[in-house]
């Protein structure tokens, strides 16, 4: 059923037809004639933006909390390079994103127009795939496409770059059809015999641990549950990526916690002893592995991952399985219980002893104050009073995000907006714009650090203008304050450029935004104003003063293996020089 | 197009380098804008080598073009790149011909030669040993075409060195399976 109409018309009816209800954008001469066309209906929501970065994030927070692609529409030029640092989070963190680029007039491009930048050429590194349309005939077709390509397989961000002549000709819209891609097909169902291959190891290891990332979370929420039944049936502990968060339950009795860098002892130590890692979903990066010479020397490696050049990207695997994570866990669980495996009963109850030691560390401990607000009490209290509403946390990227990986317990996926791979500043408020977009009635909670939250504070301009009551929960130590514990760590503590000096009053800034701001120094009136800042209708902004020089801990430091990791009491402990922990070689590392 | 060697990554694992191996990879892609610059890309964004490459439209209704790939590294590299290749969206089909052992390679060069005397005779000796042909000529100057494994026009240009060699245009490598399967 195809229907004459322009190339500006083709993009809305193809988003309605793709089922998108809300889009982020920002206007501008290039795209004009489709903001003229969204001028005449209503199917599509449009958020207008302060940045096309925070259309970026505001799209990546919609598309990760509710499963669905994120729609990014920006114009020519400066329009498409704000977004890049958006188009490259989501594909480091594998968020399925349709971004929508005007382009100078065809006959114009490679002439220095006005406003032009090949758009193609500068996100060619930072998308999953990309199109210029040079022909209105093609638009309808690429338009569908994107939105394939986005959301299948791993998921990713797509750009699709329209040229102002193109959005004006007039052409034949082709609704979407399901003809299979020339091309790209994804693979999504394992081989069967490597599913029993992994069953079996599965069934006679005696130190198993499941390793999980964020692919379990993209998978969709049948992955989580088929994961959560799959860890029932073994009995095996399971730790997860700070992407993976939620997938399985953070209260669930198998829980070990985050992995990595910042990670649990007791997550760190299981991984590097264990005789069996099952990786699903997850992808061996450095945050992860630490030391790649001493990762989990004695283990046998399984990765599942839809990916196949994830798999001996980093780490060598001994059962590599290709496809989608619910595919491959809905096997196993079959599997499984088909062949009435039973886990070695003995040899668990021994490692799960092992890893109650471990947990007996209490690594995530910390020395509460009376007078000061410690960052990881300020998360266990924000976590206290909203753990009982329906509520999605989103953060910015430092010492506050990996407190909130810490001492904020994911139940459920999807419930963890944050910027895992790229580790980008300024990701939390736009997300948490995008999240209540997609959940219009539930609690948005932007947990963020001062430094950050001023990369993209504009956006708090939208939030009020779409009256969206997202809570920015400030963790203010004046510090950009991951930078500050690497230069205390690596460089003598020389605090370089790290110090948040000239910082607004958050509390007359959120005013002046028309926003509510809130500010807590002292412990005892913690849980007031946290209750203050739920209650309130309306985008709050929560300076939350803390102590200045807390570190993060536990910490795998540069260049070391898991199971070499720094715990806090060890670091207070006075005498300890932390600078002279790591050597000259893990400082080259990042 | 070589890149430097680069100092080996941090976190990059123990496994050897010293075991770096040279493959020929055969990327079948649509034939569409920019694809090109997507394998380029994928090869310089991450860090591979590319010793030679060739291109060109191989089936025109069909909008295919085939890419031909030598590549330098580790066996874990190579296996990154096929994978990485795999995984750009216009990308039909990669085949490693290195491993599968049952490749033609072959290379067309063009080599300058500029000379009197006794050198226009060993030029043109040594160009009948090669079945090369000579496509240009001056009273003081050949141009030889020839075609054949890359290592057989290194050993002729290195040849043609001593006897006047001007300079050398080459085309990288084309290559295919033997027998009557397709790659």
């Amino acid at each position: 059923m195809s229907r004459e109409m322009t190339g500006a018309e083709m993009v809305v009816e193809a988003l309605k037809d793709q089922g998108v209800e809300v889009i982020f954008g920002y206007p501008g001469g290039a795209v004009l004639p489709i903001y003229d066309v969204l001028f005449h209906q209503e199917a599509v929501r449009h958020i207008l933006v302060r940045h096309e970065q925070g259309a970026a994030h505001g799209a990546e927070g919609y598309a990760r909390s509710s499963g669905k692609v994120g729609v990014l529409l920006v114009t020519s030029g400066p329009g498409a390079t704000n977004a890049v640092t958006g188009l490259t989070d989501a594909l480091m963190d594998s968020i399925p994103l349709v971004c929508l680029t005007g382009q100078v007039p065809t006959h114009l491009i490679g002439s220095d127009a006005f406003q032009e930048c090949d758009t193609v050429g500068i996100t060619r590194h930072c998308t999953k795939h990309n199109y210029l349309v040079k022909s209105i005939d093609d638009l309808p077709r690429i338009l569908h496409e994107a939105f394939y390509v986005a959301a299948s397989g791993r998921p990713g961000p797509v750009v699709v770059d329209i040229p102002k002549d193109v959005q004006f000709a007039r052409g034949l819209y082709e609704p979407p059809r399901s003809a299979a891609h020339k091309t790209y097909h994804p693979r999504l169902d394992a081989d069967m015999d490597q599913i029993r291959e992994a069953v079996r190891l599965m069934a006679a290891a005696k130190r198993p641990i499941f390793y999980t990332g964020g692919g379990v979370v993209n998978s969709g929420p049948a992955a989580s549950a088929l994961l959560r039944e799959l860890v029932g049936l073994t009995g095996f502990p399971i730790t997860s990526t700070l992407m993976g968060l939620g997938a399985y339950p953070g209260s669930g009795e198998n829980w070990l916690g985050m992995l990595g860098m910042h990670g649990t002892f007791e997550a760190n130590n299981a991984m590097h002893d264990c005789d069996l890692m099952i990786a699903v979903g997850a992808r061996f990066d450095d945050r992860i592995t630490g030391r790649l010479d001493a990762f989990s020397p004695g283990s046998t490696k399984i990765h599942i991952d839809i990916d196949r050049s994830s798999i001996n990207k980093n780490v060598k695997v001994d059962l590599p399985i290709v496809g989608d994570c619910a595919h491959v866990l809905e096997a196993m669980v079959r599997v499984w219980r088909a062949e009435a495996m039973h886990a070695e009963r003995q040899a668990l109850d021994a490692w799960w002893a092992r890893i109650d030691e471990w947990r007996a560390r209490k690594s995530l401990a910390f020395r509460n104050s009376d007078t000061i607000v410690k960052p990881q009490y300020a998360v266990q209290r924000l976590y206290a009073l909203t753990k009982d509403r329906d509520t999605f946390i989103t953060t910015e990227v430092g010492q506050h995000q990996m407190w909130a990986a810490q001492h904020y317990h994911f139940e459920e996926p999807n419930r963890c907006m944050t910027s895992g791979g790229l580790g980008t500043m300024g990701y939390g408020l736009p997300a948490a714009i995008g999240t209540q977009l997609a959940h219009p009635d539930a609690l948005v909670i932007d947990i963020a650090g001062e430094a950050s939250i001023l990369m993209c504070i504009q956006e708090l301009s939208t939030a009020i203008q779409y009256r969206l009551p997202v809570k920015v929960f400030i963790l203010n130590n004046e510090y950009m304050g991951m930078v500050r514990q690497w230069q205390e760590l690596l460089h003598g503590g020389r605090y370089s450029h790290s110090y948040s000096e000239a910082l607004p009053d958050f509390v007359k800034l959120a005013e002046a935004f028309g926003a509510k701001g809130i500010r807590c120094s002292d412990p005892a009136g913690l849980d007031a104003a946290i209750k203050e800042m739920i209650d309130y209708d309306g985008p709050v902004l929560f300076d939350c003063v803390i102590d200045k020089v807390e570190n993060c801990f536990p910490m795998i430091p540069s260049g070391k293996a898991h199971n070499d990791m720094l715990l806090a009491d060890l670091a207070d402990d006075a005498g300890v020089d932390i600078g002279a922990i790591i050597d000259e070689k893990g400082k080259m590392l990042v | 197009m070589n890149a430097p060697a680069s100092p080996p990554s941090p976190y990059s694992s123990a496994l050897g380098k010293s075991n770096v191996e040279t493959h020929t990879l055969s990327v079948l892609v649509d034939n569409e804008p920019g694809v090109l610059a997507r394998v380029v890309g994928l090869f310089s964004g991450r860090g591979y080598n590319i010793d030679s490459l060739t291109v060109a439209e191989v089936a025109h209704a069909e909008h295919l073009s085939r890419v031909t790939i030598v590549t330098t590294g580790t066996p874990e590299a190579i296996e990154q790149i096929h994978h990485q290749l795999e995984r750009l969206v216009p990308v039909h089909q990669v085949t490693d011909l290195t491993a599968t052992k049952r490749s033609l390679e072959r290379e067309l060069a063009m080599v300058k030669v500029r000379g009197r005397g006794e050198n226009r005779a060993d030029a043109l000796q040594l160009a009948e040993a090669f079945r090369a042909r000579v496509v240009d000529a001056t009273t003081e100057s050949f141009v030889f075409e020839l075609s054949g494994k890359p290592e057989k026009i290194d050993e002729f240009v290195d040849l043609m060195r001593p006897i006047g060699l001007v300079e050398v245009s080459r085309t990288g490598v084309a290559a295919i399976s033997r027998g009557p399967e397709p790659i």
